[in-house]
């Protein structure tokens, strides 16, 4: 198979030779002719690629002569620096794509610090140390069809991001040297962000949203609040205020992953606080010590709210399918409904007397747009008053027309 | 009779001949029986409708016909309005109080056998403005475009499609389209307040002539007593006797209506959504559940026939004989009452009562 | 044929009494069904329903760079006033968890004081968690009042 392909390829290449110049296209006019997948498959793809719709060909990264039908196009001489070896080839890519000048060429918005960022990287480090099974360039762009990273088809596109990490990350066997977990995408996969990503919302965060795409690092313990706090501002500003913030950092706890995990971050509910069975305090605390007290004062705050709220809001619903107005009471209602949200972000002060401050402002107004439905049913019965009245003017008429009847008749028929 | 209504009287019978119609009308006289009490229910069903007429009235000046205003309308009417809720209640409750007496009225009618010569015609335009009256309550129910009145609508009128070839043209003309829609509402929003109220004006004053004209028919059993001289041949004037006594009725029924209004007040329920999943316990009104209930009990298929279709030919023909009865019963016409049209009577009561009971456990 | 008779005038003592009764009970009974009816046609103040259309502010009440909440149906909304005097109007339900949103004049922005979401002035989400634009409604002036309906 070997000596036909290069029989057929020496022949083409004479009978090419013989021709004119192939307008710098000679190395995907050959390329395009072989059988063996690995020679032909980036002839094939790089139509699709970014740099192809920029202008450049194969021999802007690989060197060589694109005129040049022979196979003196593929001479070191001549400038042809072929395929390069794993651990070259950031440095590879990086020669154009580390060249601010040459970069602005193209995009003048194009950062130009990717391989510095890369090698400050795990991914960096190792592959500098002879690493070769980490991830380059190429593992996580692709190569010879790369996209741009806001096309939905790219490998980099946030929402491909965590299946391109899980390639390598969620492959155990692959990882099996490497003494780190592999179910991180298992557990993203299961999280609130995924299914935001899922639905669309490019907004939501992915691997390289926390870690860092060229620099990709994990946060530290003492730090990864501060990645949540990007997105999650106001938790983040409780939660430094909070008791609990000097008191993960001495005990060296990851601030909110503790609670909520770092991959597979799930919608809390408020069963989550206090001292039940689904309760994240009883993780540390024990039954009767002061926080666990304030976890449970916290947990009926929040209780008694959403009670109350649901009360008014069946009494109201009645009251409206009956026919009366309520609908003041049910706008009122609703600044019932946004204590509660922001008495669950007052969560996170972890101080029973913050969270009551929302809470009990919510209650009353529940309270009162509760009445407010009572009322409107009473109203239903007051009009029992009225008929009263008329019913009164009815009886009379009635014993009238009675009466005159008797009357009319009283004498006896002839 | 004082000076005024003697001058009043005069002045008109110059112009139109009222003084005929007003010395027939002073004489009119009611048969007075052991079966008299049935008298009222023709007069309480009449007052029930011209209340129905007034109320509706009012209504029109707030409702509005279409899918986007119509149950905001009638919530509007019934929370801002004043005595709005009163009179969208009294409408509701009456409706139902008058398709009630209508039923008894007839009943009275074919038990008492008033239907018999010369009163035939009587009996067949009576039987139309039942129909009539079944469709108002029909037509009226969707108005307040909320989800009950929605999907029972749609229940309804699709039992009406499957019956062949007519079927489908049928739904159309009815549903204003294939599915019931805001070209729904305004057409049956048309039907109830003109079409019907015309037909029924029409109907209602042949109904009436008739019975001006024919008197009040006495019960063949009672005929013969007096014939035989078992019975005295007792009267009563209609004025101003028969009618105080009317008055009483009505009177009653007043505040029969007034209470349902203040102490059941009628629902106002949630806004039709045409698109949500129809709730569960979907029923047509009290008076449609005997023929629902019916087509539920039928199979699917009878031999070839489809169960549906056979239910919807089985009550036409039902609905065909019972309108018929003054031509096929002809033993009446010799005064002779037979058991067989009394047991179909009691029959029909019995199976109207027994399913609509079945539809509601 | 027997026929009741009427009695003479004056005969019965009591005959006065009956029809003042009688009439005494009907012109009653009369007056208390005419009263609901009467006071049903005077139009109520309110003329519409408020569901489809409200008279949100007067014309000359709010100043530029400002917005206002107001009621529209049973649920907030929010008026805005842009900087050259003419109006936008939302509903000021955040489409996060339904928190009222409000004007922000500094950021020229919609602001959500729950998770500090933002939309702008077209009513788009622009940041934090909302996931979905405000609804937007018409605005229009009409002499003296500044009402907003919603699209159809």
């Amino acid at each position: 198979m070997k000596t036909a392909a290069a029989t057929l390829l020496a022949l083409m290449c004479v009978l090419g030779s013989a021709g004119a110049d192939s307008g710098g296209s000679s190395c995907v006019n050959c390329h395009l002719l072989l059988e063996d997948a690995r020679v032909l498959n980036p002839a094939k793809l790089y139509d699709g690629d970014i740099h192809h719709q920029a202008g450049l060909t194969c021999a802007d990264c690989h060197g060589g002569n694109p005129n040049d039908e022979s196979m003196e196009a593929m001479s070191p001489a001549k400038g042809f620096r072929g395929v390069p070896k794993k651990a070259a080839i950031p440095e590879f890519c990086a020669r154009c794509h580390s060249d601010i000048a040459y970069m602005h060429r193209f995009n003048p918005k194009m950062r130009a610090d990717q391989l510095s960022q890369y090698l400050t990287s795990v991914h960096g480090k190792r592959l500098k140390q002879g690493d070769a099974k980490v991830a380059t360039c190429v593992d996580c762009h692709s190569v010879h069809n790369i996209l741009a990273v806001g096309d939905t088809r790219a490998p980099v596109h946030p929402s491909n991001v965590a299946t391109t990490c899980g390639r390598c990350h969620a492959d155990a066997a692959y990882m099996k040297d490497y003494k780190i977990p592999t179910d991180q995408v298992a557990h993203y996969q299961k999280s609130v962000h995924a299914a935001m990503l899922a639905q669309g919302d490019t907004s939501a965060p992915t691997c390289t949203t926390c870690h860092g795409n060229h620099g990709a690092t994990p946060p530290g313990v003492s730090s990864v609040a501060n990645v949540c706090g990007t997105c999650h501002v106001f938790f983040a500003q409780l939660f430094e205020k909070s008791p609990h913030q000097a008191a993960f950092a001495k005990m060296g706890l990851p601030g909110c992953v503790q609670c909520h995990s770092n991959h597979e971050i799930v919608k809390p509910t408020d069963s989550w606080v206090g001292a039940g069975p689904n309760s994240v305090c009883s993780t540390c605390h024990t039954p009767g010590d002061a926080g666990l007290r304030s976890a449970q004062g916290i947990a009926q705050d929040l209780a008694r709210l959403d009670l109350a709220i649901a009360q008014a809001d069946t009494v109201l619903d009645s009251a409206e399918r009956a026919g009366m107005e309520v609908s003041n009471a049910k706008l009122e209602l609703s600044s019932a409904r946004e204590a509660l949200v922001k008495a669950r972000v007052n969560v996170h002060t972890f101080r029973d007397a913050e969270v009551q401050n929302v809470t009990d402002p919510g209650l009353e107004i529940a309270k009162k747009a509760d009445q407010a439905g009572v009322a409107a049913l009473r109203e239903l019965n007051i009009r029992r008053k009225g008929l009263g009245v008329s019913l009164i003017t009815i009886l009379v008429a009635i014993a009238g027309l009675y009466l005159k009847i008797r009357q009319i008749e009283s004498k006896p028929q002839a | 009779m004082s000076t005024l209504y003697r001058r009043t009287l005069a002045w008109l019978d110059e112009r139109f001949g009222a003084g005929s119609i007003e010395e027939f009308l002073r004489h009119k006289t009611i048969p007075i029986h052991r079966h008299s009490v049935w008298y009222y229910f023709g007069g309480m069903t009449l007052f029930l409708f011209v209340i129905q007429v007034l109320t509706g009235i009012l209504l029109l000046l707030y409702y509005r016909p279409t899918p986007n205003d119509a149950f905001e309308s009638v919530q509007y009417m019934m929370t801002q309005v004043r005595f709005g809720w009163l009179i969208r209640s009294v409408h509701s409750w009456s409706a139902n109080l008058m398709i009630f007496t209508a039923f008894v009225h007839m009943f009275s009618v074919y038990f008492l056998k008033a239907y018999r010569k010369p009163r035939e015609l009587t009996w067949v335009s009576g039987m139309l403005l039942l129909f009539i009256i079944m469709g108002f309550g029909f037509s009226g129910y969707l108005l307040p475009w909320n989800t009950l009145a929605f999907f029972a609508t749609k229940v309804g009128t699709d039992m009406g499609g499957s019956i062949p070839i007519v079927g489908k043209w049928m739904l159309i003309f009815l549903r204003g389209g294939e599915e019931v829609t805001g070209a729904t509402l305004t057409r049956f929003f048309g039907f109830h307040v003109a079409v019907l109220p015309g037909l029924a004006t029409v109907l209602l004053a042949m109904h009436l002539m008739l019975v001006q004209q024919l008197g009040m028919s006495v019960p063949p059993g009672v005929e013969r007593a007096i014939a035989e001289g078992r019975e005295p041949r007792r009267i009563m004037p209609f004025f101003p006797n028969f009618l105080l006594r009317d008055m009483i009725g009505w009177y009653a029924a007043l505040g029969v209506l007034g209470a349902l209004a203040a102490i059941f007040p009628w629902e106002l329920g949630a806004k039709a959504d045409p698109f949500a999943a129809a709730p569960a316990g979907i029923r047509p009104e009290w008076y449609f559940l005997f023929m629902f209930q019916t087509l539920k009990y039928l199979p699917s298929k009878v031999l070839f026939v489809d169960g549906e279709l056979l239910g919807i030919f089985g009550f036409s023909a039902a609905a065909l004989v019972w309108v018929a009865v003054p031509f096929l019963d002809r033993q009446i016409g010799f005064g002779r009452t037979t058991r067989f049209f009394t047991g179909l009577g009691v029959f029909v009561i019995g199976y109207m009562m027994v399913f609509s009971w079945l539809a509601l456990r | 044929m027997s026929v009741p008779e009427i009695p003479e005038k004056g005969a019965q003592p009591g005959r006065r009494w009956v029809n003042v009764l009688l009439g005494s009970g009907l012109a009653a009974s009369v007056v208390s069904f005419l009263y609901p009816a009467v006071r049903y046609i005077i139009p109520p103040p309110v003329a519409e329903s408020t569901n489809r259309s409200v008279v949100a502010a007067k014309a000359d009440e709010l100043k530029n760079n400002t917005g206002k909440i107001f009621k529209f149906g049973s649920e907030p909304a929010l008026l805005v006033r842009m900087a050259d005097g003419t109006y936008r109007a939302f509903s000021a339900v955040c489409t996060h968890l339904s928190c009222t949103v409000q004007y922000r004049g500094d950021l020229h922005e919609i602001w959500c004081a729950c998770h500090n979401g933002l939309y702008d002035l077209e009513g788009r989400n622009v940041s934090g968690p909302p996931p979905r634009p405000l609804k937007t409604f018409e605005v229009h002036v009409q002499g003296e009042d500044v009402v907003v309906t919603r699209n159809a």
